[in-house]
């Protein structure tokens, strides 16, 4: 598949051509040709932005309709914790849970539960990886892609381990595989997602060869079969005891949840896809000193604001709230006796060796044993990545230095000839993205309405000119003919 | 054709929201040009403390950076008050930043020791009462 397979698809018929989603896309990735909004896809990152301003609703995100569910004999939804802030006045997990083995999964395995392994993961990670500080989280798809473009330098800050949804689909796959006896592809194993970004992440994933999700539902689509099925489920009062989640799980689902996972207060979490560039700018610059760790998410809020949900992200942050208020801290822990060396070596490349060198025995700690305590043994389960993110250059102007020189000086000469209006009228979000276009030959000069209009002022006065003359010559003529 | 581009740069003075502009915009050509992004980060972060120094000490100046198949020079010149001894001006934690300056977060005394340290060359010729010109040069 395409490295850069992207989850936005437009629809030709609604787009009007107009300029709102070029001027709001963060990576300059659209242009207007032809009246249509075309995505060059290499640019993309999946962050929805040009989803959330098209007025005409002419860009869609993509993701599987519920129908996938046929496909498997057996299927595990993978509710995201964003999905439980979308409900009014709820106060117990279960309900959603128990509506959605209504809906016509067979199981369901909450993101938030694996969340919490991640969280404890990553803490150990960070605090063995002082050289790597600040370690920048991962768990949101378009940060990685967006890193991968654009921020080279910032690769290694990067956290080696899976997203929850990747580790909970592994587990999920797993337990259904032992209670079931089927075989993998008989099982699916579907995510309720905020965005579509992880439908990318799915299709072609970035640190891991293969996602062990099958399937990307919109958390809107599956939100009003919810409802209805939600409301019989607490008349019947047949509420089952599905949910894994604590605290920390459940808060994965906002800004700051993931980063208040790893119990430090010295970290930094931006949301919002411009914050994220600029906090990224700054990092690079070694602008930011000595934090642990940086949390990213490209929407607005976190993950509650992605394109995928219903609710107003922050009144699902407050719900959120109001849910994990009277709920353990975490409820997932990693059994000590199974981590590290054996699960982590067997899947890491040589580059990425140290990051397996974690631990052993010490999951315990901190924790209090109780109850409702999931110890999640992950020798067979692959937790970090197996590769390095890849840097891939995908701005570059020029095969070497002497045509990037030759071509970003033309890029400089035709800003200073452009009006520098930035009107978007030629298709390019700004006159500085039409110069480069015109360097890259993809676009010209002329699709300048104010180059054009000059030309034409001149092309006219040449005409205007041509005419004087020939009206003096033909007068001339006749001057001559009348003499004789 | 010239096989080399010259970009200018004009640093105002005492105005900390536009300081880095400079840095940011010979950062992300650099990165178009396909520079490796060990060396991207060095010119970044040498300009960008550069560019820091004349807003805080210098009323502003001008920045030329020479982009050539070989090498990034970064010339910076101010109408500033002069560096009085450069030796000690080097020196790590070595700072005249004043309080205000300094509550700000800057004046740490890393600015010039940094600039030598992720440039491959630097020279700085001053004189006081009339400014400062530093040459920085990062070898790609």
């Amino acid at each position: 598949m395409d490295k850069f397979f992207n989850a936005v698809r437009l629809d030709e018929n609604l787009c009007k051509g107009c300029i709102n989603c070029i001027k709001r896309c963060p990576t300059g990735a659209i242009r207007v040709r032809n009246g249509k909004a075309v995505i060059t896809k290499k640019f993309c990152i999946d962050c929805g932005e040009c989803i959330r301003i098209c007025p005409h609703h002419a860009k869609l995100p993509f993701y599987d309709p519920i129908s996938i569910l046929d496909q498997f004999e057996y299927t595990v939804a993978l509710p995201a914790p964003s999905l439980y802030g979308q409900f009014n006045n709820l106060d117990d997990i279960n309900i959603v849970l128990t509506a959605l083995k209504g809906m016509g999964f067979d199981d369901v395995y909450e993101v938030s539960g694996a969340a919490e392994l991640v969280s404890e993961m990553s803490r150990k990670y960070v605090e063995e990886n002082e050289d790597k500080w600040p370690i920048i989280s991962t768990a949101c798809p378009s940060v990685v892609r967006l890193i991968r473009v654009r921020f080279p330098n910032l690769i290694e800050h990067l956290l080696p381990i899976l997203a929850p949804v990747d580790l909970a689909a592994s587990l999920a796959r797993e337990k259904a595989m032992k209670e079931t006896g089927l075989s993998s592809e008989k099982i699916g194993i579907i995510f309720i997602s905020p965005c579509p970004a992880k439908v990318s992440a799915v299709r072609t994933p970035l640190g891991i060869d293969k996602s062990e999700v099958d399937g990307v539902l919109a958390i809107k689509d599956v939100y009003p079969r919810l409802l209805s099925l939600m409301k019989e489920v607490e008349v019947s009062g047949e509420i089952e005891e599905l949910s894994i989640s604590g605290k920390i799980g459940i808060s994965w689902g906002g800004t700051g949840g993931e980063a208040g996972g790893l119990l430090t207060d010295n970290y930094l979490a931006a949301d919002g896809i411009e914050n994220v560039i600029r906090v990224l700018e700054d990092l690079e610059d070694q602008k930011i000193g000595m934090l642990e760790f940086i949390e990213l998410n490209a929407c607005n809020g976190g993950c509650v604001g992605g394109v995928l949900t219903v609710e107003n992200p922050f009144v699902a942050r407050v719900k959120l709230k109001r849910l994990r208020k009277y709920l353990p801290v975490a409820r997932n822990h990693i059994n000590d006796t199974n981590i590290g060396a054996g699960g982590s070596k067997k899947v890491l490349s040589p580059e990425n060796q140290d990051v397996g060198k974690t631990n052993k025995g010490e999951a315990n700690q901190g924790m209090a044993n109780s109850n409702g305590i999931n110890r999640t043994g992950l020798d067979k389960t692959n937790v970090y990545w197996t590769h390095k993110v890849k840097y891939e250059p995908v701005f570059k102007l020029g095969m070497d230095m002497k045509e990037s020189i030759a071509m970003i000086s033309k890029v400089e000469e035709l800003c200073k000839e452009f009006p520098g209006l930035d009107c978007g009228s030629c298709g390019a979000p700004t006159c500085k993205a039409l110069a480069e276009d015109v360097v890259r030959g993809v676009a010209s000069e002329k699709d300048c309405i104010h180059i054009l209009r000059q030309y034409i002022h001149k092309i006219s006065d040449e005409i205007s000119m041509l005419d004087n003359q020939n009206k003096a010559i033909t007068y001339s003529n006749k001057e001559d003919t009348e003499k004789e | 054709m010239s096989d080399k581009i010259v970009l200018t740069y004009q640093v105002s003075a005492d105005d900390f929201t536009r300081a880095g502009e400079a840095s940011s915009d010979v950062k992300s050509k650099l990165k178009k040009m396909g520079v490796k992004p060990e060396i991207v980060r060095k010119v970044a972060i040498a300009m960008y403390e550069g560019e820091i120094n004349m807003v805080i000490h210098a009323n502003g100046g001008s920045i030329d950076v020479i982009i050539s198949p070989t090498e990034i020079s970064m010339i910076l010149e101010d109408k500033g008050p002069g560096i009085e001894d450069i030796e000690k001006a080097m020196q790590a934690g070595y700072s005249t930043a004043p309080d205000n300056i300094r509550s700000l977060g800057f004046g740490a005394g890393m600015g010039l020791p940094n600039m030598k340290k992720y440039s491959d060359e630097m020279q700085i010729e001053s004189e006081i009462g009339t400014g400062t010109k530093v040459t920085m040069k990062v070898f790609l």
